[in-house]
């Protein structure tokens, strides 16, 4: 029930966000369904999932997208009316190829569905013996997929590197001059 | 049964938000509505939490009132300042 209310929320601000034309509230209104995204994947038991949907979704990609609007312009270009038509008739079709891929899944919660039943089981009875730790998340993330693990440190390191090579410098330059000068 | 009407009336106050929210009209009822309905998720999370039965996930629900928190900062300055971090030309004031 709670859920069925939380979606039907995101469904309003979804239309909302493509209705509205000033685009700092569309900014909001993304924050706002993140955030519904984050109590519907918490509701769902998958927690993680949504964590990591409150912290970027709601938290850092707000704070990007306030910043974007900040080197640009927050009024929305709005585009032709024949060109709005076949971008809907697209996201219908995109929409109902996607929706019919989810029919030959598994129900929800289903113990024979295949995910229950590849190294899962294994994972569980094994894993206190194999590594060792209490947490069977843990050992999976940091063992039996650890050089997963260590290429997606690897990616997200070199993103880091990447924006702060090419942001990082010339913003601080004046300051050390002031710096300098105040010292001097 | 004193979790169902919980769950009920926050479920309403979070529709009173969302018109806010989508009909504006001013940049500061926007603010207030994404700042109040972070708080109205924490507050769905921790009594769903309790509808099941299982109030593990209360420490979470803190969690994400933290990061709702980071949002309302970094839209009031956008507010304030139009911008997020620049070095202010003002000594006293330091880097906004």
């Amino acid at each position: 029930m709670i859920i069925l209310a939380l979606m039907g929320f995101m469904a309003v601000i979804g239309i909302a966000m493509a209705r509205i034309r000033d685009l700092f509230a569309v900014v909001i209104l993304g924050g706002i369904f993140s955030l519904l995204g984050a109590a519907v994947y918490v509701i769902l038991d998958a927690v993680d999932v949504g964590f990591t949907e409150a912290a970027v979704g709601a938290g850092i990609s707000t704070v990007l997208l306030l910043g974007t609007l900040a080197l640009t312009t927050s009024e929305e270009k709005v585009t032709p009316e024949s060109r709005s038509l076949v971008s809907i008739v697209a996201v219908i079709v995109t929409g109902a190829v996607l929706v019919y891929g989810t029919l030959d899944m598994p129900r929800y919660g289903d113990p024979t569905a295949p995910i229950n039943h590849h190294v899962a089981p294994r994972y569980l009875e094994k894993s206190g013996d194999e590594v060792g730790l209490p947490n069977v998340v843990t050992s999976v993330l940091a063992s039996y997929r650890g050089y997963d693990t260590l290429g997606e440190t690897f990616v997200i390191f070199t993103a880091a590197v990447g924006v702060l090579a090419i942001l990082g410098r010339s913003r601080r330059q004046p300051k050390r001059k002031r710096m300098k000068a105040r010292k001097g | 049964m004193i979790f169902e009407f919980a769950a009920g009336a926050v479920i309403i106050a979070m529709c009173l938000v969302l018109y806010r929210a989508v009909k504006g009209p001013t940049v500061y009822d926007r603010i207030l509505a994404v700042n109040t309905f972070g708080t109205l998720t924490v507050i769905i999370i921790a009594v769903h939490g309790f509808l099941v039965g299982r109030p593990k996930f209360l420490d979470l629900a803190l969690v994400y009132a933290l990061i709702n928190f980071i949002g309302t900062i970094a839209i009031s300055k956008f507010v304030a300042f139009s911008g997020l971090g620049y070095p202010s030309e003002d000594e006293e004031k330091g880097d906004i």
